[in-house]
This record gives structure tokens, C-alpha cells and sequence, in this order.
């Protein structure tokens, strides 16, 4: 067993801090204040290879391994909930589940210009009637003849007026014996014709992120388009969020470590009854909890790295991570605003915009409550990993960096 | 075209330094490649993107060195040595010129040497003079943008008084200034490279010289005196008279 990083994890972590603190901490207070997205961010992780930083290099990705992925949302979440948003839906949600699900073709036609960074993917499954209850989808994909017909509305979704692809899962047989076998995936180009998109506007957190909606009205998605076979959309999307709350996990561990700096500092500065508060024991105990935490979901996002290096199912551990550490980053954010008293609930001092941010994780890909109930199902025996007509692809560091 | 930049580890610059029995010390803070030096190493590589070249990073320092000279290879260098000696402890900006100058030669076929400006430790700022007198090729100091054309290379220097544009006949050694460009970020493909790389270690006996013998001796190291800076806020009532007693403090303080 080894719980170190290796020099090129280290570098990976060095690089993306470096971008994430020079670039975007000076100016992201005042595009939170504006609810409105850095204009160049997108970009600029492009030119980075962020967008691209775990496919293999044969699809035009930068060959790293997923651990790389979740040290880059770590870094990034640091900074702001909206950068590693990014990461969640353009890698997570709707990239790696094309390198898991799509044929060759698929993966040549529309994984490549994703990590190349030419285009922005994102994952559409919510509706305004449904997030958690997947099952209940009710867009509707009507086949006919080398086409699918798509209608309804797709709501909560990042990146929804940015992306040019989605990945959406709509109900292709309402006559399935489960709901649950009624759904298929399809990766739309989100500039086809009969597609209204726009922003939410007024969240309580995450402001210089984009979140929407996606109105589908007779959308012609080409047979080809489809992944994985008709009545597999449901896997899909659970595969889906394999991927993505990896990144919300990794990305909530950031916002743990960015309280635990800005306390310890602020603590070691700030005077109070004579002395630095640091030497005040409520204070010590608020730090010492966001270290405990911060500890704890690292190694638990290091294990889900780990295991989907070695291609292993992680659903089980993923849900563990996404919720301790979602949970734990609130906690932080909200201890690190006391420690900082009067400063803490001001902009200007960061954590408030942390707790802003980090609340919405607790809701979205899988609300804590969801996560609970997968864990009692593992636990129980009442939820089994059964095996997939296409597993979760490992690293392998060969493969992954051959050129195209 | 071969382009050697040279490189040295440093103390973060957010390190806090303390001074212990004459001995400088930062703490756990980690040691990164001089902020200079990285403005060097994007020179290389800008000339590089341009006209094609090899660039060779070098350093000298202990094996934990390897570490900025990595970063030099993420960041796009072709090669990278480190020159090590346990006889080098000792080194005065001479003498590292001296030890450069003979790796520079061993390297062979060099258009181009690129330093930073200066280290930010010991801050002398003689390295790059000292190497260009070893080699015997003209130095352009304080570079700010270069320009390579028909074995020539054209310099614009960032001084003081102005601006100076100059050049001469390559080889030749330049030490560049920030105005040269943003270092850029190591690429995915320079870390796996970097961390796969095996980097090589020069000995003085390799080098074929013998330890330097410093021409400066340190007498004595201490931290400067903390200074007291007193703090005044200027109360009023109103802007205005709060901006007049300013003024006034400014004028008996001889500021203006």
C-alpha cells in the first residue's frame, strides 16, 4: 500500500494550483458579485489540457490517470466551486462516460473535439420534475426511421448555454415493464434546431458558474448519436454519476483545505483577549476538525482514483467520498467563517462564497440522502454491483499516451 | 540551434527566513526554481516555438535540485543536467560561473546561453556577466525581447534610463528580464515526460576543473534591523479637512 503522490501527480497538483490562484482567485469575487462566468475561463483550461486531462491521447486527451483528474478538481475547487464544475461535467459527466459507453466511432467523432477542448460537453438528466428519482424521466425520445425525435425540458443543467454536445438520457419505450428499462442516452449537438437553452439566474451559490435549462421541441438526434444500446440509458446515467461525483468529491476536499489555510493563518494573525485566537482551544478544535476532514476525504477520493485506475466498479466508494467530503467542505466553510468572525461573512475574505458554493454539491449528482441510501443498500445486501455490457475503462499509462 | 538556460533552486519567496548561527533557514518551505530563472527557461523555449532549437536546462545544486530542473523539462527543455559536487558547497558567483562555463563547454555546439536577471537569494546578479567572460562570448544584460536572425542576435535591453537595443554575434549569453513574456505552465505531456526523465549528473571531474576557490569570503550574515514604522490615521470631520491636516503632515514630513 502507498499513499504517496508521485512526481507527476505532484507536478499535475503544482500546475493546476498555479493557474487556479494566479488566474482566477484575483478576479473571482467580482464575477461572483456579477453572477456571471469568467468570459475566458473555458478557454483558457482548454489551452491548459484541463478539458482533456484524462483521455487517452489516441482521442486527443492528455493521457493522465484519473487520480490527476480529482488532485485538478481538488486544486481548482480551492479556488471556486465553478471551475471544477467544469471538470465535473465536461470530463466527468459527459467525456468519460463516452470513453465507457461509446463505440470507436463515437468516441473519434465526439470524445476528441471534447478533450481537444474545440468543444464543451456537458450531462443533461435533471428535469424541473425530477433529479434523484432518474427513473421518473419524462423527455421522451421517439424513434423514426434513422432518427430520434426529442421533447422536454432538461433543468439544473451546468453548462447548459455554454456546451455544444450533452449527453441527455430521455424515455425511449414508456411501455417498459420497469421505468427504469425505458431510457436511452444520446449525445446532442446542442446547436441542432428546436433547442431553447438559457441561465438560471438568482442560485444561492455558485454565480460565476452557468447553470440552466435545455427545452427539447421535435429534435432530430441521428440514430448514430445514440450510446449504448436502446434501454440502457438508465446504466448510463448511473455510469454518469460514477464519474461525476468523483470530481464533486475530490473538488469539496479543495473547499475543506481552503478553510483549513485561510483559519490557520487568520487564526495565527488575529489577537483576541490578549493573544493570537490560535491559542484559543474552540478555535484549536475547529481546526483540528477541518485537518481531521480534510485528511479523510482526501484518502477517500485517493481510493476512488485508485480503484478506477485499476478499471474497478466504485460506485460504493464514490457515494462515501461524494457525501463525507460535500458534508464535511460545509462544515469547514461554515467553522472557517467563525474563525474569522465579522471578516468571514464579507466577500472580500472568501468563505462565504465557499459556503455559497459547496451547498449546492450536498443537493446535486446524488443528494446526501441518496448517497445514504446506496450505502444501507450495499450494506444490507439490498444493492449489488451487477456486471456492465461495457465496464469502466482502466488507466492504462501505455495505451493512454500512444499518439493518434 | 542549441540553447542552454541556467537554472538554480531557491527558497520560495513566501519562505520565512530566519538566521541561525549565521546560516540563513526557511523552514519547511519548499525549494523552487529561481522566479528569474523560469523567465529564462520561457526565452529558451520562445525561440524554441520560433526558429526550432534543443534546449538544455543546467543546474548546480545538490541532488534535491533535480526538482527545478524537472520543472524546466515539464515546461518544454529538451534536456536537463545536474551538476553536482559535495566539493561545490562553498560557491561565489565566480566560481559557479567558472563551473558553468566549463558544463557549457562540455555540452558543446551552444548558440545561445539564457540566465535569469538574477538569483533571488543571493541576488548578485554576477553570474551571467561572470560565465559570458569564462566562455569569452559578449553578454546582452536585462533582455527583455530577443531576436534571432542570420547568427545574430538582437536584444532589447529594459534599463533604467530606457530602453537599449543592441546585438552581436552568436554565441553569446543573454540574462533576460520579466518583460520577455509569462513563463508558461508545465503541459500535461512536459510533466509525464519530466517525471519519466533520468537526468544526468556532472561531477567537477567530469567537468574536468577543480574546485573553485571563492574569491569573495563571507565575513558575516545578520538579518537587517526591524524597522519602526509608525502609524498615524488622520481624524476630521470632513473629507476636506481630514485631506487639509494630510497635506500639511506630508509638507512638514518633506515628502514632496
Amino acid at each position: 500500500m502507498d499513499f504517496s503522490l508521485s512526481p507527476e501527480h505532484q507536478m499535475v497538483q503544482k500546475m493546476v494550483r498555479e493557474f487556479a490562484q494566479k488566474e482566477v482567485a484575483p478576479v473571482i469575487r467580482e464575477y461572483d458579485r456579477k453572477q456571471e462566468p469568467i468570459p475566458w475561463v473555458l478557454q483558457r483550461m482548454g489551452e491548459l489540457g484541463l478539458l482533456g486531462i484524462s483521455f487517452p491521447v489516441r482521442y486527443g486527451g492528455q493521457g493522465m490517470d484519473y487520480l490527476s483528474l480529482g488532485l485538478a478538481c481538488e486544486e481548482l475547487e480551492a479556488v471556486d466551486s465553478t471551475l471544477r464544475v467544469v471538470m465535473s461535467v465536461h470530463v466527468g459527466l459527459c467525456g468519460l462516460t463516452l470513453l465507457q459507453w461509446g463505440t470507436e466511432e463515437q468516441k473519434r467523432r465526439f470524445l476528441t473535439p471534447l478533450a481537444k477542448g474545440e468543444k464543451i460537453g456537458c450531462g443533461a438528466f435533471s428535469e424541473p420534475g425530477m433529479g434523484s428519482d432518474v427513473a421518473a424521466m419524462r423527455t421522451t425520445a421517439r424513434r423514426e426511421g434513422d432518427f430520434y425525435i426529442l421533447n422536454g425540458e432538461k433543468m439544473w443543467i451546468s453548462l447548459a448555454s455554454k456546451a455544444d454536445f450533452a449527453l441527455v438520457t430521455a424515455r425511449t419505450n414508456p411501455e417498459a415493464a420497469r421505468p427504469s428499462e425505458g431510457l436511452s442516452t444520446f449525445l446532442v449537438d446542442l446547436h441542432s434546431e428546436g433547442i431553447t437553452r438559457g441561465d438560471l439566474h438568482g442560485k444561492m451559490g455558485m454565480r460565476a458558474g452557468s447553470t440552466g435549462w435545455i427545452h427539447f421541441r421535435d429534435v432530430r438526434v441521428p440514430l448514430e448519436n445514440r450510446i449504448g444500446e436502446e434501454g440502457e440509458g438508465f446504466k448510463i446515467t448511473m455510469s454518469a454519476f460514477d464519474h461525476g461525483r468523483y470530481t464533486v468529491a475530490a473538488g469539496a476536499t479543495g473547499v475543506i483545505r481552503a478553510a483549513l489555510e485561510a483559519s490557520t493563518r487568520y487564526a495565527r494573525e488575529r489577537v483576541a483577549f490578549g493573544k493570537p485566537i490560535a491559542e484559543h482551544q474552540l478555535i484549536q478544535q475547529k481546526i483540528a476538525a477541518m485537518l481531521t476532514d480534510y485528511e479523510i476525504a482526501r484518502l477517500l477520493y485517493w481510493q476512488v482514483g485508485w480503484l478506477k485506475n485499476l478499471g474497478r466498479r466504485c460506485t460504493r466508494e464514490t457515494s462515501i467520498a461524494k457525501k463525507f467530503a460535500t458534508e464535511a467542505a460545509f462544515r469547514a466553510a461554515n467553522e472557517a467563517i467563525q474563525v474569522h468572525g465579522a471578516y468571514g461573512y464579507m466577500d472580500e475574505y472568501d468563505m462565504e462564497r465557499h459556503l455559497r458554493n459547496i451547498r449546492a454539491t450536498i443537493i446535486y449528482e446524488g443528494s446526501s440522502e441518496i448517497q445514504t441510501l446506496i450505502q444501507a443498500g450495499y450494506a444490507l445486501g439490498m444493492r449489488q454491483d451487477k456486471p456492465l455490457r461495457c465496464e469502466p475503462p482502466a488507466y492504462d499509462a501505455e495505451e493512454w499516451t500512444k499518439p493518434a | 540551434m542549441k540553447i542552454v538556460t541556467c537554472i538554480k533552486q531557491v527558497p520560495d519567496t513566501e519562505a520565512k527566513i530566519s538566521l541561525e548561527n549565521g546560516k540563513v533557514q526557511w523552514g519547511d518551505s519548499p525549494l523552487v526554481i529561481n522566479p528569474f530563472d523560469e523567465y529564462a527557461v520561457e526565452a529558451a523555449l520562445q525561440q524554441k516555438d520560433k526558429h526550432g532549437a534543443t534546449v538544455v536546462a543546467i543546474c548546480i545544486g545538490p541532488d534535491s535540485a533535480r526538482e527545478a530542473l524537472k520543472h524546466a523539462l515539464a515546461m518544454g527543455a529538451d534536456e536537463a543536467i545536474l551538476i553536482s559536487d559535495a566539493a561545490l558547497e562553498n560557491l561565489d558567483a565566480q566560481g559557479a560561473a567558472q563551473v558553468l562555463a566549463a558544463a557549457i563547454r562540455k555540452i558543446g555546439d551552444a548558440d545561445l546561453v539564457i540566465f535569469g536577471r538574477q538569483s533571488i537569494d543571493s541576488g548578485t546578479g554576477l553570474t551571467p556577466a561572470q560565465t559570458a567572460r569564462r566562455l569569452g562570448w559578449p553578454l546582452l544584460s536585462l533582455a527583455g525581447s530577443i531576436e534571432l536572425n542570420n547568427g545574430r542576435v538582437r536584444v532589447e535591453r529594459v534599463i533604467e534610463e530606457g530602453r537599449q537595443i543592441v546585438s552581436a554575434a552568436l554565441p553569446a549569453v543573454l540574462s533576460v528580464v520579466q518583460s520577455i513574456g509569462e513563463p508558461r505552465y508545465p503541459s500535461f505531456m512536459g510533466i509525464r515526460r519530466a517525471s519519466r526523465a533520468t537526468i544526468p549528473t556532472w561531477s567537477l571531474a567530469d567537468l574536468g576543473i577543480s574546485a573553485p576557490t571563492p574569491l569573495v569570503e563571507q565575513r558575516a550574515m545578520f538579518a537587517p534591523p526591524s524597522r519602526e514604522q509608525p502609524c498615524e490615521f488622520i481624524q476630521g470631520e470632513t473629507v476636506t479637512e481630514i485631506a487639509e491636516k494630510l497635506v500639511e503632515k506630508i509638507l512638514a514630513e518633506k515628502v514632496l
